[in-house]
């Protein structure tokens, strides 16, 4: 019944999805850090489910940016989520709650194992094992991470302030094995450090967004 | 706009954007441009937010610990460790910097 290609979807679903919700003890402390209650925290793994958009939230929320910069970073970030959705689509078949429950979960794991299954079967298995395990145990690791992150104390004390860079450099670095992404992140990059003094709080990183998408445009029109 | 209100909108907006993502017939977002626009997006966003999580305090860039801790995780990204492994190293690197006295 269970075919090897079977086996090797459930076993790669497993391993991604506790290596992401380790990581979800991280975001738990951070966000209680970033100066978030435990069910502001947690409200954000469980209906946002998105790392980055969640990391940009806390992120800027502790710099003090207003509400519509930390709205549109983290919707802009979750864009992506929704191209994965179009191509989970077929994967997911027909049904309006399984498709509620599916767009919920579609996110760069759940996709990316989905994806990386050649059977039809093995697919849906990658898509709704990864997303399922993730969810639970994200937000369990989001709890524990706030708990935590409340008797810590000062989180630079801790480094915490480090880990959330070293984070978003960890969602960075698969996308910019490349040249052009890498011309754009460091662009953007410059553009930070440029705007950072000059520019109100949560503007720099809106700037520097929109600053790559141009720099892309260009390009494809050079090409063209 | 009150934190909570802040937590709500953000969280509906990143959750409809995934559930639109099921209405929108296939070949318009397969279009290879809206492609490139979404990673280019995501890639400026990304690199955009490691500065001011590194280097920024408030409106001032400041150079602390955060950027040695972030050297580190670099190397071991580079060197294909973990995730995990990289953010709890980098925390573990500015802690020590720290109780060292070496940065702050």
């Amino acid at each position: 019944m269970t075919s090897p290609a079977v086996r090797a979807t459930v076993s790669m679903s497993l391993g991604v999805a506790g290596a992401v919700s380790l990581y979800g003890i991280s975001f738990g402390a951070l966000a209680v850090a970033s100066g978030l209650d435990f069910w502001q925290t947690q409200v954000l793994s469980l209906f946002m489910f998105s790392g980055g958009s969640q990391f940009a939230v806390i992120g800027l929320a502790a710099t003090g940016a207003p509400g519509l910069s930390v709205i549109t970073a983290a919707g802009l970030l979750g864009v992506r989520n929704g191209l994965y959705a179009v191509r989970m689509s077929s994967v997911v078949g027909p049904g309006f709650w399984k498709r509620l429950l599916a767009g919920h979960w579609t996110i760069d794991e759940s996709t990316a194992v989905a994806i990386a299954q050649t059977e039809p079967r093995a697919q849906r298995i990658g898509f709704w094992l990864t997303g399922a395990a993730i969810f639970v145990g994200w937000n369990a690791m989001t709890a524990a991470g706030a708990i935590l992150g409340d008797a810590l104390g000062d989180p630079r004390t801790w480094g915490l302030d480090a880990a959330a860079a070293a984070a978003f450099l960890g969602l960075l670095w698969p996308r910019i094995q490349s040249r052009q992404p890498a011309a754009v992140a460091a662009v953007a990059a410059v553009i930070t450090v440029l705007t950072v003094p000059t520019a109100p709080a949560g503007l720099p990183v809106l700037i520097a967004a929109g600053a790559g998408v141009v720099m892309a445009l260009l390009a494809e029109r050079r090409h063209a | 706009m009150t934190l909570w209100t802040t937590i709500l909108i953000a969280s509906a907006v990143v959750l409809g954007t995934k559930l639109l993502g099921y209405l929108v017939p296939a070949r318009v977002a397969a279009h290879p441009r809206i492609q490139r626009i979404s990673d280019v997006l995501t890639v400026a966003l990304l690199a955009s937010l490691v500065v001011t999580q590194t280097a920024a305090i408030g409106s001032a860039i400041v150079v602390d610990a955060r950027l040695a801790a972030l050297a580190v995780g670099a190397v071991l990204l580079r060197i294909r460790a973990p995730f995990i492994v990289v953010v709890l190293a980098a925390a573990a690197a500015a802690a020590a910097l720290r109780a060292m006295g070496w940065a702050a």
